[in-house]
C-alpha cells in the first residue's frame, strides 16, 4: 500500500472518530442550551400567567390546554406545598401535526387569595428526532468534505513533498553496480530526504568502492601471473627440448608443461574478462556483423570439413553494429567455436541474423543445458572438460557491455544462443 | 646476428637467452633502464627484445631514443601489459612487433626470424630449408623445385615450423600461432593431429625427406634430415 493512501486511512479513520464526538458533545451541549432557554421562557409564562390571574380571575377556571399554552386546576393546600416546578417532556396531540408532538411542560403551584391552584405551562419543543437527522446529515457531508480536502492535499501537495523521495527511489531502483557511479544529487530540504540521500550516496560509495577494488585486483593478480606463467612454460619447453631427459621424465615434464598451459589459458581468460568488466575496450567503430560471421566460418573451414560439419547461414541483409572491434571478433569467435567444438560429427550448425538478432544453433551430443548456470563464471557442462570455463561468461560480458541480451535454449535437440541486440 | 634483450625478469630472461642461443644468436642482456641504454648507444644489434616495464624507467621511454636515432625498426616488445593502448603507443614508436607474456618460446623465435628477415637488405621473402622453399609472399611452397598445394592453415603450420627448424612446437603454441590466441586448447588437440597428419602425407608424397615428428605426445619438431 502506498504510504499516500495508508496515511489517507489514518486520517479517515481518526476524522471519523474526531467528527463522530464532537458532533455527540455538540448536540448535548446544543439540547442543553435549547431545553435551558425552553424553561427560561416557560418561567416567565409562567409569571405573566399569576401576574395575569391578578388582575382577571377568569384565567384560574381554564383549565385544559385547548387554544392556549396553559392549564390551572385548583389544589388542596396540602397537595400544593408538595409540588415543586418540575420540567419534564412529555407528548401532545397537535392537529397541525396530526401526530403526538413533544413539548415542554413545566408543572407548578401557586396561591391565589388564599387558594392554591396547580399551573401547566407548554412550550412548543424542537422535535429531536429530525434534529438528530438534520445534525447526522451536516455531520456527514462534514465528514465528505473534510476526506475530499485531505485527499487533494495528499494527491497535491504530498506527492509534491514526497518527490524527492521518489527521485531517490528511482535512482536506487536503476543503480546498477559497474555501470552508475553514483547518486545525482536530488535537492531537497527536507531533512529526512536529505539524510535519505546522503546515507544512500555513502552506501552506493562504499559498493562501487569494493566493487572496483575487487575487479582491479582480478585484473592486477591475473597480470602478474603472467610473468611467472612465462617463465614456468619457457623452461618446461627448453628442457624438453635437451636430448638429456628420460622418456618417463620428459611425460612428466609434458604433463606439468599441459596443466601450465592450462593456467595460462584460464590467466588469458580472467583478464580479458576483466579487461571487457573495467571497460578497456572503447575502440567502437561500425562493423559488419555479417563480413565477420562469414570470415569466422572461414577461419575454421578446416575444423568443418574435418567434423564432417555442415554450416547454414541465413541472412536477411547485411548487419551492421557499433562496437570494439577486437570484442566483435571474440564474440563471434566465441559463439562459433562454442557450435563447432561441442558438436558431433556430421552435425549441423545454423546461424540466422538479421538487424535484430544473431541466433546460432548446433547439433551436441550433450542433453539440455541450464540457462540459468551456463554463463556463471567457471561452469562446465562435465567435469571431464579442460575448458577454462569461461567462455561464455566472456560472452556475455561482452554482451552486456553494449546492453545486448543473451539467451539459451534447446529446440529440436539443438542448442541455441541468441544474442539480441536491441 | 647479435640480439640484446632487456628484460628485468631474470628467470624469465635466461630463459629466453637460453633459446635463442639455441639458434646460434649472439644474446646480450640488459636488466635495467640505464645498463639497456648504455649498450643501446654502444653496439648495434640485429634485433632488441624489449620490455615495457624496467626497473629505472619505461621501455617505451627507451624506444623513444632509439626512433630518435632512428634504430627502432628492429624492436619487438614483450610486455605483460596487452592493452591495445600499449601495443598502438609501442608499434607508432617505431618497434616491429609486439608480444605478450606469457608466450610460447616457439613463437617469441618466430617473431625474431621474422624481424631479422624482414630487415635484411636483400629482402626476398623466403624460407629455404633443405628441399623446401618457401615464398612467404605469394604463399608457395616448392619440394624439391615441385610446387605442392597446401591450404591456407597447413602453409601457416609449415611456416611456424620452419621458423621453428629443430625446435620442439607444443600443441598449445601450434594452435595459438595458427588458429588464433584465444582457442579453447583441450577441445583441439585431435583437430590439431588431424592438420599435422594431412600435412605429413602431402611432404611425404612430394618426396620431402624433412620431417614432422611428434614430441612426448605434447608437441611437434619439424626434422630435417
Amino acid at each position: 500500500m502506498k504510504l499516500l493512501n495508508r496515511s489517507l486511512q489514518y486520517l479517515s479513520l481518526s476524522m471519523l472518530l474526531i467528527v463522530s464526538i464532537w458532533s455527540v458533545v455538540f448536540y448535548l451541549d446544543m439540547m442543553d442550551e435549547i431545553y435551558d432557554s425552553i424553561d427560561d421562557g416557560l418561567d416567565n409564562y409562567k409569571l405573566l400567567i399569576q401576574n395575569k390571574a391578578e388582575q382577571d380571575s377568569t384565567v384560574l377556571l381554564k383549565n385544559s390546554f385547548d387554544e392556549s399554552n396553559y392549564a390551572i386546576r385548583p389544589l388542596s393546600e396540602s397537595v400544593a406545598f408538595k409540588i415543586y416546578d418540575v420540567y419534564k417532556d412529555t407528548m401532545i396531540y397537535m392537529p397541525f401535526e396530526e401526530d403526538m408532538e413533544p413539548v415542554r411542560l413545566l408543572t407548578s403551584a401557586f396561591e391565589h387569595k388564599g387558594k392554591y391552584y396547580e399551573l401547566k405551562v407548554i412550550s412548543s419543543m424542537v422535535e429531536e428526532d429530525d434534529l438528530m437527522k438534520s445534525l447526522l446529515q451536516h455531520m456527514v457531508w462534514l465528514y465528505i468534505l473534510l476526506i475530499v480536502c485531505i485527499i487533494i492535499i495528499n494527491n497535491v501537495v504530498l506527492k509534491k513533498l514526497w518527490l524527492p523521495f521518489y527521485n531517490l527511489l528511482q535512482q536506487f531502483k536503476d543503480f546498477r553496480l559497474g555501470k552508475d557511479s553514483g547518486l545525482t544529487e536530488v535537492k531537497t530540504n527536507i531533512n529526512e530526504f536529505e539524510e535519505l540521500q546522503i546515507a544512500g550516496q555513502a552506501l552506493i560509495s562504499h559498493s562501487v568502492e569494493a566493487y572496483n577494488r575487487q575487479k582491479q585486483f582480478t585484473e592486477n593478480a591475473a597480470h602478474e601471473l603472467q610473468t611467472p606463467l612465462a617463465i614456468i612454460s619457457g623452461k618446461i619447453e627448453l628442457l624438453l627440448e635437451r636430448d638429456t631427459l628420460s622418456e618417463q621424465a620428459a611425460e612428466t615434464l609434458s604433463e606439468v608443461l599441459q596443466i601450465s598451459e592450462r593456467m595460462n589459458q584460464l590467466n588469458k581468460s580472467l583478464l580479458l574478462l576483466s579487461k571487457i568488466e573495467n571497460k578497456q575496450f572503447y575502440n567502437n567503430q561500425d562493423i559488419s556483423l555479417t563480413k565477420l560471421v562469414k570470415q569466422g566460418v572461414d577461419e575454421f573451414e578446416d575444423f568443418v570439413e574435418f567434423r564432417n560439419l555442415s554450416i547454414d547461414i541465413r541472412e536477411s541483409g547485411e548487419v551492421h553494429l557499433h562496437m570494439d572491434v577486437v570484442l566483435a571478433g571474440i564474440l563471434v569467435s566465441n559463439l562459433l567455436k562454442n557450435a563447432l567444438y561441442h558438436n558431433i560429427e556430421r552435425g549441423e550448425v545454423i546461424i540466422e541474423m538479421n538487424e535484430n538478432k544473431l541466433h546460432i544453433c548446433n547439433t551436441s551430443a550433450s542433453v539440455e543445458l541450464n540457462g540459468n548456470v551456463i554463463f556463471n563464471r567457471f561452469y562446465k557442462s562435465d567435469a571431464g572438460r579442460q575448458g577454462t570455463g569461461l567462455g561464455l561468461a566472456i560472452l556475455k560480458a561482452i554482451v552486456q557491455l553494449y546492453g545486448f541480451k543473451i539467451t539459451y535454449s534447446y529446440k529440436n535437440a539443438m542448442h541455441c544462443f541468441e544474442i539480441t541486440f536491441r | 646476428m647479435k640480439i640484446l634483450l632487456i628484460e628485468d625478469e631474470l628467470a624469465l630472461q635466461s630463459t629466453i637467452k637460453e633459446s635463442l642461443e639455441m639458434e646460434h644468436y649472439l644474446v646480450e642482456t640488459a636488466s635495467d633502464f640505464n645498463a639497456a641504454m648504455e649498450k643501446l648507444f654502444i653496439y648495434d644489434y640485429d634485433c632488441i627484445l624489449l620490455d615495457i616495464m624496467l626497473p629505472g624507467g619505461s621501455g617505451l621511454h627507451l624506444l623513444e631514443e632509439l626512433k630518435a636515432h632512428g634504430k627502432s625498426g628492429n624492436v619487438i616488445i614483450i610486455s605483460a601489459k596487452d592493452s591495445l593502448d600499449d601495443k598502438l603507443e609501442g608499434l607508432a614508436l617505431g618497434a616491429d612487433d609486439y608480444v605478450t607474456k606469457p608466450f610460447h618460446i616457439a613463437e617469441l623465435n618466430a617473431r625474431v626470424k621474422a624481424v631479422l628477415r624482414r630487415n635484411r637488405p636483400e629482402g626476398k621473402n623466403e624460407i629455404v630449408a633443405g628441399e623446401l622453399y618457401m615464398d612467404l609472399d605469394q604463399r608457395i611452397l616448392l619440394v624439391s623445385g615441385q610446387t605442392v598445394a597446401l591450404n591456407r592453415k597447413e602453409f601457416d603450420i609449415l611456416r611456424y615450423f620452419l621458423l621453428n627448424k629443430n625446435r620442439l612446437i607444443t600443441r598449445t603454441a601450434l594452435a595459438e600461432h595458427v588458429w588464433g590466441d584465444n582457442i579453447d586448447q583441450s577441445d583441439n588437440f585431435d583437430f590439431i593431429y588431424y592438420q599435422i597428419k594431412n600435412l605429413r602425407k602431402k611432404l611425404q608424397e612430394a618426396g620431402a625427406v624433412t620431417e614432422i615428428k611428434a614430441v612426448y605426445g605434447i608437441g611437434y619438431k619439424l626434422v630435417e634430415l
